[in-house]
């Protein structure tokens, strides 16, 4: 187990250097300076403002140093917000996302769970069609036409929320895109755990502890359960990188002032080393996500052996 | 006697080993069959046609131009009376045109990344797993880590700094669109490469090349067809998201993502310039989805 761990730790460092060079190269490769504005700087001041930020130095150097940099922790400085470094943005945005992107995970979980036990249990139930459409609704549908539709309903047709924007925080601006998210995960969640479980009450152990007449509460929470939530914790890592994904366009829909719509907003603006910058960070979250889940499953399952 | 007896026999064996060949049935025609017994993916194979075709020839047959304003009708709703079916825009554009017309780039993106990346995606599966070890370990590594990393923001990044053009949002899609691809058509290659059949025909003489076009590649195409029309609506999803986002193809050449983005803003007044668009992509991935179940219940293997 601990030598597959650090394998799986050491596997990691190549993907993340591989991602960072490719897009410093691209970056670099791009025509046009931080320092090309309208107003004229004198050679010298150019001069003094290259040697600051390693700009004078071959290319390899300065890679050099950004790495140093983002091993400190440091994404740089933003082309187009002027006197904002990369990370302060990152640090208003940040803690948006968190809520929005966190948190309907956090209840995506249960409500899957919750719906995809009810489902698998009582097949051709009421419930059971509900996962059903509502599994095929979410994956059918891309989330940029859900949002819209949410908002016609619930901010237009019935004025009860707001159709966008953000209020520090408050509750109301962070219904319509929680639900959004929570729909499409528990779309994801449920169809797994659904399936899964009724895989689980098929296999011999089960029927075993039908014979000896287990109620079937015991059976189900305390011998079918485990089992059958080992895929949904295999699907919890990608989930949880498409809702950073999905941030972005979930943001965009909502208008909210997460780290999606510093990125879109970064890319249309062109402020390369800001996209760059949440690239890299971004990338990092998931690659993390990633290997914490795959731990998790070689923690879970002792049918895995490494 | 017994000699005629025993000719008899021969000959109705024979005759019944004819019945049986002319009745023969190939895999591909029992396939065919599943498919079209499939309702579902028979009706959807309808309207995606019908929605391809509509694409392709609508803008030719209808009066107005996808980019010219009727300065007359801006913002109209859907109606009979000027040719503006699906109404118009806020710039007075015909919206049943443009739809088309976006359809057009959509998926027109779709197919040419899906061919991309369906290409690349054979060779490097394929190549993987013919030669095995090593080389098979590294290449298969570098899949893993293109699934680890955010494709979308990736996207993104690429598209800021290389530029908008139509070929170049092709190429960024295909680039995080192969590896499923990828990894099937490796895993398809190795269980051929070890399955009895295989072994046999070696055993009795058969040539290579005639195991890998008789045995192999038959039985990998089934699988390519199958996640082929699976990457469809996933490379037209990201195309939509691209151009949702206003990072895809530019003005006045539009795409459904575009076109859905155009509608958001406005939706609180004139809802159909928003509901048209949305409702063409949704209905164009829906069917490619149950395509894409129906060749997967007509061809998987496993379900005979």
């Amino acid at each position: 187990m601990w030598s597959y761990a650090f394998r799986r730790v050491l596997m990691t460092i190549p993907t993340l250097l591989l991602v960072i060079t490719v897009c410093y190269l691209m970056l670099h490769a791009t025509p046009g300076g931080p320092f090309d504005s309208e107003r004229k700087i004198s050679a010298a001041v150019l001069a003094n403002l290259q040697a600051k930020y390693h700009l004078d130095l071959p290319l390899w150097q300065q890679y050099l140093y950004y790495l140093k940099s983002l091993l400190q922790g440091d994404l740089g400085a933003s082309f187009r917000y002027a006197d904002w470094s990369v990370n302060d943005l990152v640090a208003n945005a940040l803690p948006v996302s968190l809520a929005i992107g966190g948190g309907s995970l956090l209840l995506s979980v249960f409500i899957g769970v919750g719906l995809g036990i009810i489902a698998a249990l009582r097949q051709n139930s009421m419930v059971d069609y509900l996962v059903m459409l509502v599994g095929n609704l979410g994956s059918a549908f891309p989330s940029f036409i859900i949002g819209p539709v949410l908002i016609m309903i619930f901010a237009i047709w019935f004025p009860l929320l707001p159709a966008g924007g953000w209020n520090d925080y408050q509750l109301a601006y962070m219904v319509l895109p929680m639900a959004l998210l929570t729909f499409i995960n528990v779309s994801t969640i449920g169809r797994v755990m659904r399936g899964s479980l009724i895989e689980v009450m098929n296999s011999n152990f089960i029927r075993t502890a039908k014979a000896k007449g287990l109620p079937m509460r015991t059976i189900v929470f305390r011998h079918s359960l485990k089992p059958a939530l080992m895929p949904v914790v295999s699907v919890l890592g990608p989930l949880a990188i498409s809702s950073i994904t999905s941030a972005v366009v979930t943001e965009s829909v909502f208008s909210l002032p997460g780290l999606g719509k510093l990125i879109v907003n970064g890319a249309s603006n062109r402020d390369y080393t800001l996209v760059l910058g949440l690239v890299v960070l971004v990338t990092v979250v998931a690659v993390v996500l990633n290997l914490l889940v795959d731990l998790a499953y070689a923690l879970l399952d002792p049918k895995i052996r490494y | 006697m017994l000699r005629s007896k025993q000719k008899a026999a021969a000959e109705a064996i024979a005759a019944n080993v004819g019945a049986v060949a002319v009745d023969g049935r190939s895999p591909w025609r029992d396939a065919r069959e599943r498919f079209f017994r499939n309702k579902a993916a028979v009706l959807s194979l309808v309207i995606l046609t019908l929605i391809t075709l509509a694409c392709v020839f609508g803008p030719m047959l209808l009066q107005h131009s996808y980019e010219d304003t009727d300065w007359e009708a801006m913002s109209l709703a859907p109606t009979l009376l000027n040719g503006h079916y699906f109404g118009t825009d806020e710039l007075g554009r015909d919206l049943l045109v443009r739809c088309l017309i976006g359809g057009r780039i959509s998926l027109m993106v779709g197919l040419m990344a899906t061919i991309a990346s369906v290409t690349i995606g054979i060779v490097w599966g394929a190549t993987a797993g013919f030669l095995g070890g090593k080389v098979d370990t590294v290449m298969m590594r570098i899949v893993d880590m293109m699934y680890a990393v955010p494709y979308l923001l990736i996207a993104i990044l690429m598209v800021t700094l290389l530029g908008r053009e139509f070929y170049l949002v092709v190429l960024t899609i295909t680039v995080f669109s192969w590896m499923d691809m990828a990894r099937v058509v490796r895993g398809q290659t190795l269980s051929i490469k070890s399955k009895e059949y295989i072994e046999a025909a070696r055993a009795i003489g058969v040539s290579t090349s005639s195991i890998i076009f008789r045995h192999v590649v038959p039985n990998l195409l089934g699988i390519v067809v199958i996640y082929t029309t699976v990457t469809v609506p996933g490379v037209i999803l990201t195309e939509s998201v691209l151009s949702f986002l206003g990072l895809g193809v530019q003005e006045p050449m539009t795409s459904w993502g575009v076109l859905i983005e155009d509608g958001t803003g406005v939706m609180e007044t004139t809802p159909w310039i928003l509901l048209f668009p949305a409702a063409m992509l949704s209905i164009t991935l829906y069917c490619a989805n149950y395509i894409g179940d129906g060749m997967r219940d007509a061809l998987d293997p496993k379900d005979r």
